[in-house]
């Protein structure tokens, strides 16, 4: 079994007669239901921005303040996907290959970021980490500010984030025989060595799948962010609030232009993230 | 549809006025009865004023629009047509049945000294207000820090600007809405004062505890005009223009500038309303946005828009 969001090696090729019918009923459905759900509203907005032109386009992605917020949007977002990768890796980890009291209610927290309203998730945040708050106030002692600077935004993309690493990486932990470990530690692989040749080769995959899921709804994170980074211009702005500044002026055209923008970056960065995996999958091969 | 009894009346306001259209409604329904033996119910929406306008823009239903400023009445206007352009002039008072002011909030024993508008350009004084890019209200806050420049300098716009500047290198944060910097202000103790409506910044006394704020007048500020407009279209379409009109010029009788007044607007109609809720306003010297900065849309153009003053006062910040 390989990442989930890959057809198995043996899926079968286009017209290759099958035993079970109806390929042509359900590929109709998926590419209509595709069409309606994903790509005509994404086809909306990049008609709603073409009027700019692309060099409109590179105009407003040049516009000092929206270069700003978008460096600060992907920088960020990348680094909490890189953290989540870490962090998410040990939790997968501890959730499946150990059995302690509370581990299937530890599970279900797992999930608890993906069902939160987001600005409930800001709210709380913003609440801990303000310099009155349990977190806040003793690191305020020290003079660590997290709340209202470029931080706040850090740890709340990496609080949404968490749950697309864990859910991704865990299926392919629970696969991992245990027996592979024992054998390479009879042939005499040292703890480390296990880890980095036997263990994680199976996982790179499913963890660049975790790691774009994360990136990717990092990026395109509002509701959470907006209460606790201070949205100061240039320093802690991100992309989808200066999108939300443009609405309020009734610039629809603007506003279709950024995210245009960062749908562009974004998959970009999907792409290359892709070519990795595809990569690593053909080097380190299936399990 | 002909106009129907029974019809449900969509009232389309802002964030800080939730408390008081919760008392307007009711009494506007039993007045309508006594009237009409008509019954009508009254359904209330809250949000950012921007964001409502945007809403009514691309078809929310809306009978009746309460927002924070003219100009957002005024882009309903232009950009669906279902609104006279000389909407303004249909109602008394320029549509503001009631008015309200910026004032500040500080904390209590008021720390840092904080008398007037020049006391928040102070070195070492925390500011906090919403983002004027996506908050009404934080537009009056800009305008009247505005305002008390020009009066202040004389009618010198470089020192003006140099003020209101400094005011905003002394926010820490800007949240998108009022209602989120009061929550920011009094709820996470961040700041030394707090920019604010009157009515909120009273509001947050009610909330939070008269022991641990005070409102500070400034001697001058911007009187701000919260207008009130029928959305003719919208109402003709549902059969609900009379009781439309009925709704927004009821909000000028005595019953309802006394519920205006106990929810800390200043009403139209001062005499309708009781003596103690007028007494705790305090006496503030006021300017206009149409005698000061030739209405809303000059002054939302030279201010607000892209490449306007406040982009300009962000933009000279070192990026860190």
């Amino acid at each position: 079994m390989t990442s989930p969001t890959f057809a198995g090696r043996n899926a079968r090729r286009f017209k290759a007669p099958s035993v079970i019918p109806g390929f042509g009923l359900t590929f109709g459905y998926t590419l209509l239901y595709l069409g309606l759900v994903v790509l005509f509203p994404l086809a909306t907005l990049v008609w709603r921005s073409s009027g700019l032109g692309f060099s409109g386009l590179y105009h407003i992605a040049i516009e000092p303040r929206v270069a700003a917020s978008l460096q600060t949007t992907f920088s960020i977002a990348f680094l909490a996907a890189i953290i989540d990768l870490i962090f998410g890796l040990i939790v997968a980890w501890t959730l499946t290959r150990y059995d302690f009291p509370g581990r299937r209610l530890l599970d279900a927290f797992v999930d608890l970021p993906f069902a939160l309203p987001t600005a409930v998730a800001g709210i709380s945040l913003a609440a801990l980490y303000a310099p009155n708050g349990w977190f806040g106030a003793p690191l305020a002692d020290i003079d660590v500010k997290i709340a209202f600077t470029r931080w706040g935004i850090l740890v709340a993309l990496v609080f949404i984030g968490l749950p697309f690493v864990v859910r991704t990486v865990q299926p392919i932990i629970s696969e991992l025989e245990v027996e592979l470990e024992e054998a390479s530690g009879t042939l005499g692989a040292s703890r480390l060595q296990t880890v980095v040749r036997v263990l994680l080769p199976p996982l790179v995959p499913a963890l660049l799948t975790g790691f774009a899921l994360a990136f990717a709804r990092g990026v395109g994170e509002y509701g959470s962010v907006i209460f606790i980074s201070g949205n100061i211009a240039y320093v802690s702005e991100i992309a989808p609030l200066l999108i939300v500044v443009k609405l309020e002026q009734y610039d629809y055209a603007g506003a279709t232009g950024i995210a245009t923008i960062m749908l562009a970056i974004s998959f970009i960065a999907l792409l290359v993230i892709n070519l990795i995996q595809a990569w690593s999958r053909k080097r380190f091969g299936h399990v | 549809m002909s106009a129907q009894a029974g019809q449900a009346l969509l009232n389309v306001s802002y964030d800080p006025t939730r408390e008081l259209y919760k008392q307007i409604n009711p009494a506007f329904a039993a007045d309508w009865k006594a009237k009409t033996g008509e019954t009508i119910e009254l359904q209330a929406s809250h949000a950012g004023s921007g964001a409502q306008a945007r809403a009514v823009i691309d078809g929310l239903n809306a009978d009746v629009v309460t927002l924070a400023l003219a100009a957002d009445i005024d882009a309903i206007a232009t950009k669906t047509g279902k609104i006279p352009a000389d909407w303004q002039k249909r109602l008394p008072n320029n549509a503001s049945p009631y008015t309200s002011t910026i004032v500040f909030l500080v904390r209590k024993g008021n720390p840092k000294g904080i008398k007037d508008w020049s006391d928040l350009a102070k070195p070492g004084v925390a500011v906090i207000t919403p983002n004027p890019k996506t908050s009404g209200g934080a537009r009056w806050n800009f305008l009247g820090a505005w305002g008390y420049g020009l009066d202040k300098f004389k009618g010198d716009e470089a020192k003006t600007k140099d003020l209101v500047k400094a005011i905003y290198k002394n926010a820490p944060v800007l949240d998108t809405g009022a209602r989120g910097s009061t929550i920011t202000f009094a709820q996470r103790g961040l700041g030394d004062v707090l920019i604010a409506w009157e009515n909120e910044a009273f509001l947050a006394l009610q909330e939070f505890g008269a022991d641990k704020f005070e409102i500070i007048a400034p001697k001058l500020s911007v009187l701000a005009e919260p207008p009130v407009a029928v959305v003719d279209g919208n109402a003709e379409a549902k059969g609900n223009k009379k009781v439309a009109e009925a709704y927004v010029n009821f909000l000028y009788t005595p019953q309802a500038q006394a519920i205006i007044a106990k929810n800390f607007y200043r009403p139209a109609h001062p005499e309708a309303a009781a003596k103690e809720d007028l007494k705790r306003l305090p006496k503030i010297e006021f300017f206009t946005v149409d005698k000061t900065f030739g209405g809303w849309a000059a002054a939302q153009k030279k201010f607000f828009a892209d490449g306007g003053v406040f982009d300009d006062i962000q933009k000279q910040e070192p990026a860190k």
